[in-house]
C-alpha cells in the first residue's frame, strides 16, 4: 500500500484516470450530443447500436480505427502526424491541476490557473499546424481563421479570469474553491455582487456578466457553434481537418470534446464553486466529486443546447463581437473590480474613518 | 451610433438568444414525432397511391379486366403491356398477363381513371422490395392477385371448383427475393375475405407478428406490423 | 470556361476593392454536388481570396426535356409532367396547365373545384415555403428549424395524401375540375391545420426571425434593386422584397382569387432579410386565404359537365400564368388542332431569379453570396426543366 502512496505512482494513477475520464467523455459526449440534438429536434438520435444507442460510440470508434490513415504526398510528414497529438495533449495536462473533489487532484499547483491557460494556448498552434501540414489551400484558409478567432477570444477570456483572480487573490485552484464554501451564495458568481461573509458589497457586481463573457469565450475557443466557422466551413469548402482520415480525424474530434470538458470544468471551478455543495454541507469526499460533475455536465449540456439552437455567425461578426464588445466589456469589469476592491481604502483615505 | 443604442441593441440581441433557447428546451420536452420504421409502420389513407392492382369482382371472383387496352393507351409512360385471352363460355375477354413496368410508372392514375370496367385501383403496398430489377420492370399484376383469388374461392365454394386452401396453412415464411409476387399471407386473411376496393383491413397483432420480418421482401397486400396512426 | 487573363471586372464590382491582377484570382467550382440544399447547380466562381469576382451559374444537370415531352404526349398524358417541373409547388404548375387548356377549350370549371384548387394550391405554397425556410437555415448552420418545419409540413402532406393519394407530385387537377371530390375529412383537417399553424408561425418568428444572429446574417446582405429584378424578369418574393408589389394573383387574376381578401407582402429594403420576411408573411396570408376558401366553398359538382375524353384543342396560342411559390409561372401552349400540343413553353420563375445572381453577387464575400442564393429560393429542376 505504501507503494501506492508514493508521489510518482500516485500521479501516474491520476493521469491514467484522467486519460480514462477524457477518453470516456470524448466518446460518450458525442453520443450525448447526438441524443440531445435528437431530443431538441424531436427524434430519438442513435438508438439502434446497443440499448438506446449506448454502443454507438464503440461502433464509431471501431469504424474510425478500421479506416486507412492516408498521409497525402507532399505534406509535411512530421507535422501532419504531430498535429493530432498536439491537439490532444493540452486538455489532458490541464485536467491534471483541476480539483475534482477536495483531495482528488493529480497535482495541485499554486499557479494552477496559469498552468491551465498556458496549455490551453497550445491548442491554437496545433490546429494551425494541422491546416498548414495538409498542403490544401482550403485547409490553410480554415486554419488561419481558427487562429485569428482563437487569438481574438483569448484576450477577453484572460481579462475576465484576471478579474476573478483579483477577487480570489490566489491562482491555486483548490484554494479558489475553498473560498467558495458554505452555500451557493458564496460561489464566485454571486460573491462578486454581495459578499455574505464580509457583509458588504462584493468585489465585482458585474460577476454574472463576467461569467457570461467567460462562457462565450470558451465556446469560441473550442470552435463550437455559433462560432464554428472552422469546422462548418466544410459545408462550402473543406475544413481544417480535411486531409485527416480515420483515427487522425477521430483524435481531432476527441480533442474538441476534451476541450469542452476542460473549459466547463474551469468555469465550474472559477465561478460555480467547484466541488462545493450549494447548501453548505456535504462537500467532502465523494459528495464533492458528485457536485463537481453535476455542475460541469450541466454546463456541457448548455453548450450542446446552444449549438443546436442558433445558426452560425459570419466570420467578421465573430471578430467584431470579440474586439468591439467583449474586450471593452471585460475591461470595464476589470476596472470595476479594481475600484471596488480598493474602495474601503479609498473611503478611509478620503474620509479618514 | 451612440453608446446607449449600442448597449440596448446588445441587450435585445442577447434576449433574443435566450428566447430561442427557451423554445428549443420546450420542444425537447415534447414527444417524439418520428416513426421508427420498420419497427413501427403507418396506416395508409384510403386513397393512398401504391402501385396499381387488378380488382377482383366480388361476385365472380375473377378480375374485372377485359384486356381492352385502354389503360395501356392512356399511360403517359407506356409501361403497361397486357395479354388477354378469350376463355370458353365467357362473353368477353379476360386478362391472362398484365405486365406493368413499375420502374417507369409515375402513379399518375390515368389508367385507373380511364378503365371502363373499374378493373384497376391503387393498392396500399409500399413495402415492395426485391433484390433484382426484373421483378419491378415486369410486375405481373395478374399473378399478384392469385392470393386474393384463392381467398375468394375459399369463402365462396363453388361446386365445380376444387379449392386448394394453400393459405389456411401456417403463415408463409418471408419469401425468397425472386418472386415478390407471392405475398406472405397472414392467417387472418384466410378467414376474412380481403375487401376489394377499400381501405386497408386491420391486421391483428398476432398475425402481424407472424409476418413481421423487416429484412425480408414482403410484398404483402396487408401491412406487416400493427398500424400506427400518425 | 473563363480564362483568367481575359477577365474584365464588371461595372458593378465593389469600387473600394481594387481589381485583382490576373495572377491573384483563382477559380472555385461550387460543383453540382452540393452539401447545401439547392440541387444540382454548378456555380463557377472566380475568387480573390474570399471575395467573388464573378459567379457564373452553369445549369443543365437536371434537364429532363419537359417541353419536348409536351410535344410527344397528348394533353392528358402531359399532366404528370407538370407536377415534376417544380416538385415543391406541384399544384401550381398543374393548375397553370389545366387552366391553359380550359381557357383554350372554354371549359367552365365548377366553383367547388375552383375553391378546392385554391385551397390545395395555398397548402402547397405553405409547404414549399417551409422547405425553403428549413433549407435556408441549414445553409446558415442552424440544424434544428428544418425539422420543426418538416413536422408541420408532414401535416400538410398527410392532408393532401388523404385527399388525392400522393404527397409530392399530386397530379390532382384534371381538365374541367378535379380527380376526386374534396371530402369532409380533408376540409376539417385543413381547418385544424390552420388553427395549429398560427402558433407555430409565431414560434418560427421567436426562434429564428427575431434571432440576432440570423438578423446579422441576412440584413444588408445581397442587395437586389427593383431595377435589376425588372432587367432579369425576377418575380415572386424576389421582386416583392425589393419593394414592387407584383403578384400574379392581383395582376392577372385567375381562379377565385378575386373573391378572396389577402395582402401582398412587400418590403422595400431589397436585402435578403426583406425576401425572408416576404415569404414568412406569405405563409400567414396563405393561411388566411385557406380560411376564407374553407368558409366559401360551395357544394356541387367537382368536374365540368362535358369534357371530351380525347382532347383536341382548336388551333392557336394560349397562355396562363399563376403565382407559384417561387414567382410567376407561365405556360404557353400552341395547338395545331391535333391531339398532341404543337409546343408547350414553360416560363419558370427560378430561371429568371437565378439569372440575376451573376450580377448581384459580384464583390460579395462567399458566405454572404451563399446566403443570398438561399434567399432567392431556387429549385434547380425548375430552372432546367
Amino acid at each position: 500500500m505504501t507503494f501506492l502512496t508514493l508521489e510518482p505512482i500516485r500521479i501516474l494513477l491520476y493521469l491514467v484516470g484522467i486519460c480514462a475520464f477524457v477518453g470516456g467523455n470524448a466518446a460518450y459526449l458525442v453520443l450525448a450530443e447526438r441524443k440531445g440534438a435528437g431530443r431538441i429536434q424531436r427524434r430519438p438520435g442513435p438508438n439502434e447500436a446497443g440499448y438506446a444507442g449506448l454502443l454507438q460510440p464503440l461502433a464509431d470508434g471501431l469504424k474510425l480505427l478500421a479506416k486507412q490513415i492516408i498521409v497525402p504526398p507532399g505534406t509535411d510528414g512530421l507535422l501532419f502526424r504531430l498535429a493530432p497529438l498536439m491537439v490532444m495533449a493540452p486538455p489532458l495536462m490541464c485536467l491534471a491541476t483541476i480539483p475534482f473533489a477536495e483531495n482528488l487532484v493529480a497535482r495541485n499547483l499554486n499557479i494552477g490557473l496559469l498552468f491551465v491557460f498556458s496549455f490551453g494556448s497550445i491548442n491554437v498552434m496545433a490546429l494551425m499546424l494541422g491546416g498548414w501540414a495538409s498542403r490544401n489551400k482550403y485547409a490553410i484558409i480554415s486554419a488561419a481563421r481558427v487562429v485569428s478567432q482563437s487569438v481574438a477570444y483569448e484576450i477577453p477570456m484572460l481579462l475576465v479570469v484576471i478579474t476573478v483572480l483579483m477577487m480570489t487573490g490566489t491562482m491555486d485552484l483548490n484554494e479558489i474553491i475553498k473560498q467558495q464554501a458554505h452555500g451557493f451564495w458564496n460561489w464566485n458568481i454571486l460573491r462578486g455582487i454581495w459578499d455574505f461573509s464580509a457583509g458588504h458589497i462584493g468585489a465585482n457586481p458585474l460577476m454574472p456578466v463576467t461569467f457570461l463573457i467567460f462562457f462565450t469565450c470558451m465556446l469560441a475557443e473550442t470552435n463550437r457553434a455559433p462560432f464554428d466557422m472552422a469546422e462548418a466551413e466544410s459545408e462550402l469548402v473543406a475544413g481544417a481537418f480535411t486531409e485527416y482520415g480515420g483515427m487522425g480525424f477521430g483524435v481531432f474530434f476527441m480533442a474538441e470534446y476534451a476541450n469542452i470538458v476542460v473549459g466547463c470544468c474551469l468555469a465550474t471551478v472559477l465561478f460555480l464553486g467547484g466541488w462545493q455543495s450549494p447548501i453548505g454541507v456535504l462537500s467532502g469526499g465523494l459528495w464533492g466529486l458528485g457536485w463537481f460533475l453535476a455542475k460541469t455536465y450541466a454546463l456541457i449540456m448548455t453548450v450542446i443546447w446552444i449549438r443546436w439552437t442558433f445558426p452560425r455567425t459570419q466570420f467578421y461578426r465573430l471578430l467584431n463581437l470579440s474586439w468591439k464588445i467583449l474586450i471593452p466589456l471585460s475591461l470595464v469589469t476589470l476596472l470595476l473590480t479594481g475600484v471596488m476592491m480598493k474602495l474601503p481604502l479609498l473611503w478611509r483615505t478620503i474620509f479618514g474613518a | 451610433m451612440s453608446l446607449l443604442t449600442a448597449v440596448r441593441e446588445t441587450l435585445s440581441g442577447f434576449k433574443s438568444l435566450l428566447v430561442g433557447m427557451r423554445i428549443t428546451a420546450r420542444e425537447a420536452t415534447k414527444p417524439l414525432i418520428t416513426v421508427q420504421y420498420p419497427h413501427d409502420t403507418l396506416k395508409m389513407p384510403a386513397r393512398f397511391r401504391g402501385h396499381v392492382k387488378l380488382v377482383l369482382d366480388p361476385e365472380t371472383g375473377k378480375a374485372r379486366c377485359t384486356a381492352c387496352g385502354l389503360c395501356a393507351r392512356a399511360c403517359p409512360s407506356g409501361c403497361i403491356v397486357l395479354e388477354g385471352v378469350k376463355r370458353e363460355g365467357d362473353k368477353r375477354k379476360s386478362i391472362a398477363k398484365y405486365d406493368l413496368d413499375f420502374t417507369k410508372c409515375s402513379l399518375c392514375g390515368s389508367c385507373v381513371e380511364i378503365c371502363a370496367s373499374d378493373a384497376l385501383d391503387f393498392s396500399k403496398d409500399y413495402n415492395v422490395v426485391s433484390m433484382n430489377r426484373e421483378d419491378f420492370s415486369h410486375l405481373d399484376l395478374y399473378k399478384r392477385i392469385d392470393a386474393e383469388t384463392k381467398a375468394w374461392a375459399e369463402t365462396h365454394p363453388q361446386p365445380a371448383v376444387v379449392a386448394a386452401p394453400a393459405t389456411s396453412a401456417a403463415p408463409v415464411a418471408p419469401v425468397a427475393p425472386a418472386t415478390p409476387a407471392t405475398p406472405a399471407t397472414p392467417p387472418a386473411a384466410a378467414a376474412v375475405p380481403v375487401p376489394v376496393i377499400a381501405a386497408r383491413a386491420a391486421v391483428s397483432p398476432a398475425a402481424a407478428k407472424a409476418t413481421e420480418s423487416p429484412a425480408a421482401p414482403v410484398a404483402a397486400s396487408a401491412l406487416p406490423a400493427g398500424p400506427k396512426t400518425p | 470556361m473563363i480564362a483568367e487573363k481575359n477577365f474584365v471586372p464588371a461595372p458593378g464590382a465593389d469600387p473600394s476593392r481594387p481589381a485583382s491582377a490576373p495572377g491573384e484570382t483563382f477559380v472555385l467550382n461550387l460543383g453540382p454536388q452540393h452539401p447545401a440544399a439547392h440541387g444540382v447547380l454548378r456555380v463557377l466562381m472566380t475568387m480573390d481570396g474570399e471575395w467573388i469576382q464573378r459567379a457564373e451559374p452553369i445549369i443543365g444537370y437536371i434537364h429532363r426535356m419537359h417541353e419536348k415531352m409536351g410535344e410527344n404526349r397528348t394533353w392528358a398524358k402531359f399532366l404528370p409532367n407538370t407536377s415534376r417541373i417544380d416538385y415543391l409547388s406541384a399544384m401550381h404548375y398543374t393548375h397553370a396547365f389545366v387552366g391553359a387548356v380550359e381557357r383554350a377549350m372554354k371549359i367552365e370549371v365548377p366553383l367547388r373545384a375552383e375553391y378546392a384548387r385554391v385551397i390545395t394550391s395555398e397548402l402547397n405554397r405553405i409547404s414549399s415555403h417551409m422547405v425553403w425556410w428549413g433549407a435556408l437555415l441549414l445553409d446558415l448552420g442552424g440544424f434544428t428549424p428544418i425539422l420543426y418545419a418538416f413536422d408541420d409540413r408532414e401535416k400538410i402532406l398527410d392532408l393532401l395524401e388523404g385527399l388525392c393519394g400522393a404527397r409530392l407530385t399530386y397530379c390532382y387537377y384534371r381538365f374541367g375540375g378535379l380527380y376526386n371530390d374534396v371530402d369532409d375529412a380533408f376540409l376539417q383537417g385543413t381547418r385544424d391545420f390552420v388553427k395549429h399553424m398560427q402558433p407555430r408561425l409565431k414560434m418560427y418568428r421567436d426562434l429564428v426571425t427575431d434571432n440576432i444572429i440570423l438578423r446579422q446574417r441576412l440584413t444588408g446582405i445581397g442587395a437586389i434593386s427593383a431595377e435589376m429584378c425588372r432587367k432579369y424578369g425576377a418575380t415572386g418574393p424576389v421582386i416583392r422584397g425589393s419593394g414592387v408589389a407584383y403578384d400574379v394573383r392581383r395582376a392577372e387574376p385567375y381562379s377565385v382569387y378575386p373573391k378572396l381578401e389577402f395582402k401582398v407582402p412587400t418590403y422595400p429594403e431589397c436585402d435578403s432579410m426583406a425576401r425572408y420576411l416576404v415569404r414568412m408573411d406569405e405563409m400567414e396570408e396563405s393561411l388566411k386565404i385557406i380560411g376564407q376558401a374553407l368558409d366559401q366553398i360551395p357544394a356541387g359538382p367537382f368536374m365540368a359537365a362535358k369534357v371530351p375524353r380525347v382532347l383536341k384543342l382548336p388551333p392557336g396560342d394560349t397562355c396562363y400564368a399563376v403565382e407559384a411559390a417561387r414567382g410567376r409561372f407561365m405556360i404557353r401552349i400552341v395547338s395545331d388542332g391535333k391531339e398532341m400540343p404543337y409546343r408547350v413553353k414553360l416560363r419558370t420563375p427560378s430561371f429568371s431569379n437565378l439569372s440575376l445572381y451573376e450580377e448581384a453577387s459580384q464583390g460579395m464575400i462567399l458566405p454572404d453570396a451563399l446566403a443570398m442564393m438561399g434567399s432567392l429560393d431556387l429549385v434547380i429542376p425548375d430552372i432546367d426543366r
